[in-house]
């Protein structure tokens, strides 16, 4: 619906990518450990590879949890907006179907957070 | 479905005979007593008569004087000269 | 009491003498060019006599009642700051609970008077003008008396100091600011259904009623009395809200779509902005009078019920997704502050894990969540900050398009699952924290794409600079106090000396 209004409404978005200095925003969440109350926003350059992404930028994010020494990679399952990913690590973010506010989810088998309480 | 009107007060020296009031004139009404306030249901209706307050306050007592003991109210209002009534549509 | 003072008008023929036939209908210019926004928003009136008030206070009752309550007020606030009120409260960390409300709440009242004063010229009739402008006052007098009665605690506490700076820019007051915002740029219906009934009707006890009494509970005699004397207030505010909401649908059935709609998104965005109050009353008030979920079953539930029960008449149903919010009544509080604790060194009041006995009380009130989805994290906080690792998030939240929330609530079915929405809308994806908020975001797109998400901000670089530090600099915080954990802050530490000094006296 076009929202009701007394003349022409039309106003630019405040979050368009121009706007981000080169990055785009990427929120990622590791799912089931709720220690992080909530996803985080990041601003990353598209050109970022996915490997660079993975060693830089993700143990930055989520190391300070006790979980995440014992994650094993290889076993852990990816959703990018939505759809099941899997990432190439050799690639950039845009290659891999990153865009602007795009939502990275991962989760990590065998790994319940503290206590079992998926924190 | 409940039908509860409620109306809260102040648990103050100003609200007291009204709470009184209220009591006397709604038989069936529940008192509720929290910190600071008093909450008080009934089911359908709630009346609150200036002659009743009167008596218990020995003295003249507008019934606007409410609004400054009223802390919150649920139900549809009608406010006379000489009486405050709160209700739902049954 | 033989003998009654007779008065010559009853109170309705009072009231009507002294509020209609003070409009006219203007002549040289055409009425739809002196009122032009009360009828593009679809709402059809055709007699805008219907309007009925239901407290017939004419103005110089109004005024005589309201000097009343200022007296009673002002000499309550008076003495509590001479007599060093603030020495008797149960604890420190209650404080933090102000610094929320100040920074939160109290500039919203001034939001409502500026909102109030707005439709309050705008509608022709004149029964919702006289209601409008009185109310428009009462706001002005609340966020007068907040700040008045909470400036005692400034001359002693952190976080205090800078409300109205802090509310146009700190990322968690983007909430309220938000909400307020959306209804004062809607049109008149519209801002009246979310103020007066969303808000001040079926929301605003959850938020002055319980909580004001669990400021009675923590012996802040300051804030009860100020909470009270802006509620005795809201009791005529809320008939308002109910009246406008009874006008529009009686005067045509066209009006109840619209209705619906505006009462959908408005109970939504103002149960989202409950979460802050539902924390503030689990887990901010040493000593506790209700929790969260007790206080939604007597104030929605019960009274909400009630009053829908009484609307369906009109072919009004209960709020969409008010099922959802009565399943979130389990969660909301634990989650809130949950990201508040994660985020404390961003903000401008200290959070902390409850003491044992507080997390006793919790589990009790919450019997079939608390143990299972909360506690463990706390006590592992709990002992990390005791270890000397106390846990802050250091990256910054996604937030959620309509409300402005980090994104840290969970699908209420499955509490372990972050609940995530998304709308595309002209090529660029909008991401929303619930259905609620998702078909906000959908009806009204074009109005949403506008919004200042704080995050965003601070990476376009509007916001003070790259670093944080600079951030909280722009935000006005004293850093290192006003911020962080609340054990081991100068709040405590000050608060620790004054009850050393009492044992030894």
């Amino acid at each position: 619906m076009s929202v009701a209004s007394i003349g022409k409404y039309e106003f630019e978005p405040l979050d368009k990518v121009e706007n981000f200095h080169g990055n785009q925003l990427t929120y990622l969440n590791w799912e089931q450990h709720l220690l992080f109350c909530a996803p985080v926003c990041l601003p990353l350059p598209p050109e970022m590879p996915f490997g660079a992404f993975m060693k830089e930028v993700l143990p930055g994010v989520y190391s300070k949890h006790p979980d995440f020494k014992e994650i094993n990679w290889d076993e852990v399952t990816w959703t990018l907006d939505g759809d099941d990913f899997t990432p190439n690590m050799a690639a950039s973010l845009a290659d891999n179907g990153f865009g602007h506010k795009s939502l990275l989810r991962f989760w990590t088998p065998g790994l319940d957070g503290i206590e079992g309480s998926h924190s | 479905m409940s039908r509860v009107v409620s109306i809260t007060l102040q648990n103050n020296d100003d609200a007291r005979p009204i709470i009184e009031a209220i009591e006397k004139d709604n038989p069936e009404a529940t008192v509720n007593i929290y910190p600071g306030m008093v909450k008080i249901d009934c089911e359908g209706r709630l009346i609150i008569k200036q002659e009743t307050v009167e008596e218990l306050l020995g003295r003249e007592w507008d019934v606007q004087e409410l609004h400054l003991s009223i802390i919150s109210m649920g139900g549809n209002v009608d406010e006379e000269d000489d009486y405050f009534e709160l209700s739902w549509n049954l | 009491m033989a003998e009654k003072r007779k008065k010559k008008l009853g109170i309705k023929q009072r009231y009507s003498m002294l509020t209609r036939g003070l409009g006219w209908d203007t002549t040289y210019q055409d009425m739809d060019k002196v009122f032009p926004y009360d009828n593009y928003e679809g709402i059809i009136i055709h007699d805008w006599e219907g309007w009925e008030d239901p407290f017939r206070l004419t103005m110089d009752a109004y005024w005589k009642f309201q000097s009343e309550k200022e007296k009673k007020l002002y000499a309550v606030i008076d003495s509590f700051a001479q007599n060093n009120g603030h020495l008797g409260i149960t604890d420190a960390r209650y404080v933090n609970a102000l610094k929320l409300f100040l920074t939160g709440v109290s500039p919203l009242e001034y939001q409502a008077a500026r909102g109030f004063t707005h439709v309050g010229r705008h509608f022709r009739g004149v029964g919702p003008r006289v209601a409008c402008q009185m109310q428009a006052i009462d706001e002005l007098r609340h966020v007068q008396t907040q700040i008045h009665s909470m400036s005692h605690y400034n001359k002693y506490f952190d976080g205090l100091h800078s409300a109205p700076h802090m509310h146009d820019r700190v990322w968690y007051l983007s909430v309220p600011k938000s909400f307020f915002d959306d209804a004062r740029t809607a049109g008149p219906f519209e801002f009246l259904t979310s103020i007066s009934f969303a808000f001040e009707y079926v929301l605003t006890n959850l938020l002055f009623v319980p909580f004001m009494s669990g400021a009675a509970f923590n012996g802040d005699m300051a804030t009860v009395t100020f909470g009270f004397s802006a509620q005795s207030d809201e009791a005529r505010h809320m008939t308002l809200g109910l009246e406008v909401i009874k006008f529009m649908l009686e005067q045509d059935e066209r009006n109840i779509p619209i209705v619906q709609r505006w009462m959908d998104k408005w109970f939504w965005r103002g149960t989202r902005m409950l979460a802050l109050v539902a924390m503030m009353m689990d887990y901010m008030l040493p000593k506790r009078v209700m929790s969260w979920r007790e206080a939604w079953d007597i104030y929605f539930t019960e009274a909400g019920g009630a009053l829908f029960a009484d609307l369906a008449r009109y072919g009004i149903k209960p709020p969409k997704y008010a099922d959802i919010a009565t399943k979130e009544a389990e969660h909301i509080s634990h989650q809130a502050w949950h990201i508040f604790y994660n985020y404390t060194h961003a903000a401008a009041f200290h959070t902390w894990v409850p003491e044992k006995d507080e997390l006793d009380w919790l589990s009790e009130k919450y019997p079939n969540t608390f143990d299972k989805y909360y506690r463990p994290r706390l006590e592992y906080l709990d002992k990390e900050e005791k270890a000397g690792r106390r846990f802050y998030n250091d990256t910054l939240p996604m937030l959620c398009q309509v409300c402005q929330i980090p994104m840290g609530f969970t699908d209420m079915d499955d509490p372990t699952t972050i609940s995530f929405e998304v709308s595309e809308y002209k090529d660029d994806k909008y991401h929303t924290c619930s259905l609620g908020c998702k078909d906000i975001f959908d009806y009204e797109p074009a109005k949403y794409v506008q919004a200042w998400l704080p995050v965003h901000q601070i990476y376009q670089g509007n916001c003070g600079g790259a670093e944080i530090p600079d951030v909280l600099k722009w935000y006005n915080f004293n850093l290192g106090a006003d911020n962080m954990e609340y054990n081991g802050s100068p709040d405590q530490k000050l608060w620790d000396e004054w009850q050393a000094h009492r044992k030894k006296a």
